[in-house]
C-alpha cells in the first residue's frame, strides 16, 4: 500500500487543484498559469528525451508543437464549432468530452509523423547537422502555415473555445484544466516508464557511445525513431492543449523563440534528468510570470541567466540525477522503479 | 557448416589495402588467436565481421549466413559479440545497466508492453536482470554492479566489458587486445577468465593479442597477418619456429 | 533579358549571405563552434553604422554638431564600423566563450551560450532603442547604369558584389599564405600541435573573431545602405539562413561560405521570380535541406571518419 502513496498524493493534489478552480477559490489568472505550467512540463520533458537523454541538439521543438496545435484545433473546430470556412459543427456538443481527447491524439499523431521526418536524417548525422535540420524544419512548418490562407495564414484561427463551452454545458467543471493536468501526468508517466526500462536505456547508450551501442545489439535507428517520435508526439500534445487554453492558434507562437524557450527549460533542468526538466519547466513558468513587469527586458534577463548558468552550473538544476537519486527515501513511496 | 567462414576478404580504403585476401574457418568451441605487427589489419578484420565496414571483396559467413549488408546490431543478433581495443563501456551508466543493455536484441517485449508494464514486460525484464546478475556473479563483479565504470580499476573495467559481451550469449566472442594496458596480475586474471569462459560456455573465442604469454597459454591455433596479408597459420609450436613470422616481428637479423 | 536583372539581384543578395556566412565558417573551422550570435553581430554592425553615420552627418546620434560631407562620412563610417563590430565579436569571445574553453566545457555549453548571447543582443536592442525602426541615411548618390534590354544596375549593387568577392580573395590569401591563416586551418585538425609551433591559441581565436565579426560589420553597413530600414530582429532570419548556406557550402571552408551564400541568393531570387514572395523562405529552407540530405557534409565539406 505504501508503494502507491505517491500516486495517491498526486491525484489528490490534482483533485484539489480542480476543486479550487471550480469554486473560483483560485482565480482565473492562477488557473491559466497552472495550465501553462502543465504545457511547459510536457514540452520540456519531451525535448529532454532527445536533447538530454539522447544528447542530440534539436532546435525545432516549436515546429512539432505547432503541428499538434493546428491538427487538434482543426479537429475540434470541425467537430464542435461553427466556422466560416469549415461550416457547421459535425458532432453534437455532448460528445465534446470524448471528441477533445481524440482530437488531441490526432494532433499528437500528426506531430509524431513530423518527428519521423526529422528522425530519418538523424540516422546518419549528429550534432550540428541535426541542429540545422530541426531549425530549418521549424521554419518550414511556420512558413508553410503562413501561406495557407484557408486556415488563417499568419493570423491563425479561433473557435476552440466552442469545444470548452460544449463540455461545460454538459457538466460545469474546469475541463481544460483537468485535461492539461492529466496530459502532464500522462507525459511524465510515459516518459518515466520508457527511460527506466532496458529498452529505453538504449537511448543514453547511443548518447554515450553510439558505435558501442550498435555493436552491442542496440538497433540504433529504431531507437532514434522511437525517441524522436515520442518526443515530437508529446510536443504535439502540448500544442493541442495550449491551443485549447488560449482559444486560438497562430503560427508565430511556435517559432524559434518558442523552441528556444523549451531549450532553456531543458538545459536549466539538467540534461538527462526527467525530474529536472519538469522542475525547470515549473520554475521557468513562474519566472516568466514574475518577470512580467520587465516587459521586453524579460528576454534580456532570461538569456543572461542561462549564460551565467552555463558558466557556473552547466549541468543545470539536477545534472543527470533524478529526484529519487537525491532523496532515496522517496523510493519507498512509489511503485515504478 | 562451420561457425565462421571468411573467404577472400579484402578491404581497401582508397589506395590503402588494409586487409588482403583474408581466409579463415572457425568451428564451434575453439580458442584462436590473430597476431601481427601494429597496423597489420587485425582490428579491421574484426570490424568487417562486426559489420562496421563492408568488404571490398570476399565474403563473411556466420553459421552459413552471409553477413553482407547487415547492420552491426543484426550481426550481433546472429551470435557475435566483441570487446574493443580501448574499453568502450557506457560511462554514465552503472555496470549492471552496461550488461543489461547488451541483451537489447532479445528484449522480448514491445514498446506498448513497456508503457503498460504488462506481465510480459515484467517477466522479460526479470529474465534480463537474472542473466545479468548471473554473469556478474560468475565473473566476480557483483560488488561493483552499481558502480560507474570510471570509478573502477582498468583491469576490472576490462572484465566488465567481457561480461557485457557475454551477455549477448554469443557463439563467437571477439576479443580485441584484451590484455592491453593490464598489469601482470591482471593479465594472469585475464588468462584465467578466458579459460574459464571457454570451459563453461559453448563459445568460440577469437582474440587479437600482442602479449605472447596470453596467446601461447590459451590458444590452440594462431593466425599471423602482416600488411593485411596472412603470413602464417598453425599451432603455437609451428608459429614460434616460423621464419617469416620472426622476420615480421623482429626484423631481418635472424636470431 | 529579365534574367540578367535577376542574376544581378541574386549576386547582390547572395553577397550579404556570403559575407555573413564567412563569419560562421571561420569560427566553426577554428573552434567547431556554431556562433549562433553571429547574425546578431551583423545587426549590431548595421546599427553601429547607423549611429556613426548620423552623428557624422549631424542629423542624430551623438549630436556632436558635425556636418561632414556624406562621401567623407561614408569613408570614415565603413572602417570604424568594421573595427567596432570586430570589437563586439572579440568581447563576446573573451567574456562568454573563453572562460568555458578554459574550463574545457563541453562544446554544447558554448553553443547554448552563443544562442543566448544572440537573444541578449536582439532584445537588448529592442529594450534600449525601442521598437521604432531606424532609417539609415543616404550617403552616396545613386548612380544607375542602364545596360540595355531593360537591365539596370546601381553603383551600390556593384559595390556590394565587389566587396564580397574582394573579402573572399583577401581571406583566401590570409588563410593560405600567412602564418596566422595557416595556423587557423591547422587548429581545426589538431588543437594542441599549433601552440607547440609558437603561436598562442588565444591569438588565433581572437584573429578569427576579428575577421569574422569585421566581415559581419561590413555586411551590416552595406545592407543598411541597400535596405535602409533597420530593426532589432533583422539579424535573426538572415543569420540563420546564412548559417545554413555556410553548411550547405561545407562549413569550415571559406569557398563553401561564398558558394553557399551566393547559391542561397540565387535560390531566393529564383523562387520569388516564379512564385509568390511569401513562399520564398519556405523554398529556400527546403532546397537547402534537400542539398544537405544529398550531400550531408556540404559542397566543399570533407566527411569525417570515425575509427574504432
Amino acid at each position: 500500500m505504501q508503494k502507491y502513496t505517491a500516486t495517491i498524493v498526486l491525484f489528490a493534489f490534482i483533485a484539489l487543484l480542480v476543486v479550487l478552480a471550480q469554486f473560483s477559490i483560485l482565480d482565473r489568472y492562477y488557473v491559466s498559469v497552472l495550465m501553462f505550467m502543465g504545457v511547459n512540463v510536457i514540452l520540456a520533458s519531451s525535448l529532454n528525451l532527445v536533447n538530454g537523454y539522447m544528447g542530440e541538439f534539436s532546435c525545432g521543438h516549436g515546429g512539432f508543437m505547432c503541428v499538434g496545435a493546428y491538427v487538434s484545433s482543426l479537429c475540434t473546430v470541425l467537430m464542435f464549432s461553427k466556422n466560416q470556412i469549415l461550416g457547421a459543427p459535425l458532432l453534437p456538443p455532448q460528445f465534446a468530452f470524448i471528441g477533445f481527447p481524440l482530437a488531441l491524439m490526432a494532433g499528437s499523431a500528426a506531430a509524431a509523423i513530423a518527428g519521423l521526418v526529422v528522425a530519418v536524417p538523424s540516422f546518419k548525422t549528429r550534432g550540428d547537422y541535426l541542429a540545422i535540420i530541426t531549425l530549418a524544419a521549424n521554419y518550414i512548418v511556420i512558413s508553410a502555415i503562413n501561406n495557407m490562407e484557408i486556415i488563417g495564414g499568419p493570423r491563425g484561427f479561433m473557435g476552440m473555445s466552442a469545444t470548452e463551452r460544449a463540455m461545460q454545458d454538459m457538466l460545469n467543471i474546469p475541463w481544460v484544466l483537468i485535461f492539461v493536468l492529466l496530459g502532464t501526468v500522462f507525459t511524465v508517466w510515459i516518459l518515466r516508464r520508457f527511460v527506466s526500462s532496458t529498452l529505453g536505456k538504449g537511448v543514453p547508450a547511443i548518447c554515450q557511445d553510439e558505435i558501442a551501442a550498435e555493436i552491442m545489439s542496440v538497433d540504433t535507428n529504431r531507437m532514434k525513431l522511437i525517441a524522436f517520435m515520442l518526443s515530437s508526439g508529446l510536443a504535439g500534445l502540448a500544442g493541442g492543449l495550449y491551443a485549447q487554453v488560449l482559444g486560438y492558434v497562430n503560427p508565430q507562437s511556435f517559432d524559434i523563440m518558442r523552441s528556444t524557450e523549451v531549450m532553456v527549460m531543458v538545459y536549466l533542468g539538467g540534461m538527462g534528468s526527467l525530474s529536472g526538466a519538469a522542475l525547470a519547466a515549473i520554475l521557468f513558468t513562474v519566472l516568466m510570470e514574475a518577470l512580467r513587469f520587465l516587459d521586453v527586458w524579460k528576454w534580456v534577463v532570461i538569456p543572461l541567466l542561462l549564460i551565467l548558468l552555463m558558466q557556473f552550473r552547466p549541468e543545470g538544476l539536477m545534472g543527470n540525477k533524478e529526484l529519487s537519486d537525491l532523496f532515496p527515501k522517496l523510493r519507498k513511496y512509489y511503485s515504478f522503479k | 557448416m562451420s561457425l565462421l567462414e571468411i573467404n577472400g576478404l579484402t578491404r581497401r580504403f582508397g589506395g590503402l589495402i588494409a586487409v588482403n585476401d583474408f581466409n579463415i574457418e572457425l568451428g564451434e568451441h575453439e580458442l584462436v588467436a590473430l597476431i601481427g605487427p601494429n597496423g597489420a589489419g587485425k582490428t579491421t578484420v574484426f570490424n568487417l565481421i562486426s559489420g562496421f565496414y563492408q568488404p571490398s571483396e570476399g565474403y563473411i559467413r556466420l553459421k552459413g549466413k552471409d553477413t553482407k549488408g547487415l547492420r552491426p546490431h543484426q550481426v550481433t543478433a546472429l551470435g557475435v559479440a566483441r570487446t574493443f581495443q580501448g574499453i568502450r563501456l557506457w560511462g554514465e551508466m552503472h555496470v549492471l545497466d552496461n550488461i543489461r543493455i547488451a541483451q537489447h536484441y532479445r528484449l522480448g517485449y514491445s514498446l506498448l508492453d513497456c508503457f503498460l508494464r504488462t506481465k510480459n514486460y515484467t517477466l522479460r525484464e526479470k529474465a534480463i536482470d537474472d542473466i545479468a546478475w548471473e554473469l556478474l556473479e560468475a565473473m566476480d563483479l557483483k560488488d561493483c554492479a552499481y558502480e560507474l565504470p570510471r570509478n573502477l580499476p582498468y583491469g576490472v573495467q576490462r572484465r566488465v566489458e567481457i561480461a557485457r559481451a557475454m551477455s549477448v550469449k554469443p557463439s563467437l566472442l571477439l576479443l580485441d587486445e584484451p590484455a592491453a594496458g593490464l598489469n601482470s596480475a591482471d593479465v594472469e586474471g585475464l588468462i584465467k577468465l578466458v579459460r574459464w569462459i571457454y570451459d563453461n560456455y559453448p563459445v568460440t573465442i577469437w582474440m587479437i593479442e600482442h602479449q605472447m604469454k596470453v596467446v601461447m597459454s590459451l590458444c590452440s591455433r594462431i593466425k599471423v597477418v602482416d600488411f593485411g596479408t596472412t603470413i602464417a597459420d598453425g599451432s603455437p609450436e609451428e608459429i614460434q619456429k616460423n621464419h617469416t613470422v620472426i622476420k615480421a616481428y623482429l626484423g631481418d637479423d635472424t636470431i | 533579358m529579365e534574367i540578367f536583372q535577376h542574376i544581378l539581384n541574386a549576386l547582390q543578395f547572395g553577397s550579404f549571405y556570403a559575407l555573413i556566412a564567412l563569419g560562421y565558417t571561420l569560427v566553426y573551422g577554428v573552434l567547431r563552434l556554431i556562433n549562433f550570435a553571429h547574425g546578431d553581430i551583423f545587426m549590431v554592425g548595421a546599427y553601429l553604422a547607423y549611429f556613426i553615420a548620423v552623428t557624422l552627418l549631424g542629423i542624430g546620434g551623438l549630436n556632436l554638431g558635425m556636418h561632414i560631407d556624406p562621401a567623407l562620412a561614408l569613408a570614415i563610417t565603413v572602417p570604424v564600423t568594421m573595427i567596432l563590430t570586430a570589437l563586439v565579436g572579440v568581447t563576446l569571445e573573451r567574456t562568454a566563450y573563453r572562460p568555458l574553453r578554459r574550463k574545457g566545457a563541453d562544446r554544447l555549453y558554448v553553443v547554448i551560450t552563443a544562442l543566448m548571447a544572440g537573444l541578449v543582443l536582439e532584445n537588448g536592442n529592442l529594450a534600449l532603442l525601442g521598437a521604432s525602426r531606424k532609417r539609415f541615411p543616404d550617403m552616396i548618390d545613386k548612380v544607375v547604369w542602364n545596360l540595355g534590354g531593360g537591365v539596370s544596375v546601381t553603383n551600390l549593387k556593384v559595390i556590394v558584389i565587389v566587396a564580397a568577392i574582394g573579402v573572399f580573395m583577401l581571406l583566401q590569401f590570409i588563410v593560405t599564405r600567412t602564418k596566422i591563416g595557416m595556423a587557423m586551418r591547422g587548429i581545426s585538425y589538431d588543437k594542441f600541435a599549433i601552440p607547440l609551433m609558437g603561436i598562442p591559441l588565444d591569438t588565433i581565436i581572437v584573429v578569427t573573431f576579428v575577421l569574422g565579426s569585421g566581415m559581419a560589420g561590413l555586411a551590416g553597413i552595406l545592407f543598411a545602405m541597400s535596405y535602409p530600414i533597420l530593426e532589432p530582429y533583422m539579424g535573426a532570419l538572415i543569420g540563420w539562413k546564412a548559417f545554413i548556406a555556410a553548411v550547405v557550402g561545407g562549413i569550415g571552408d571559406i569557398r563553401g561560405a561564398i558558394v553557399g551564400g551566393f547559391m542561397l541568393g540565387f535560390i531566393e531570387i529564383g523562387v520569388v521570380a516564379v512564385f509568390p514572395s511569401t513562399l520564398r523562405d519556405l523554398f529556400a529552407f527546403s532546397v537547402l535541406l534537400i542539398i544537405l540530405w544529398l550531400k550531408p557534409t556540404g559542397i566543399y565539406g570533407v566527411a569525417q571518419t570515425t575509427k574504432i
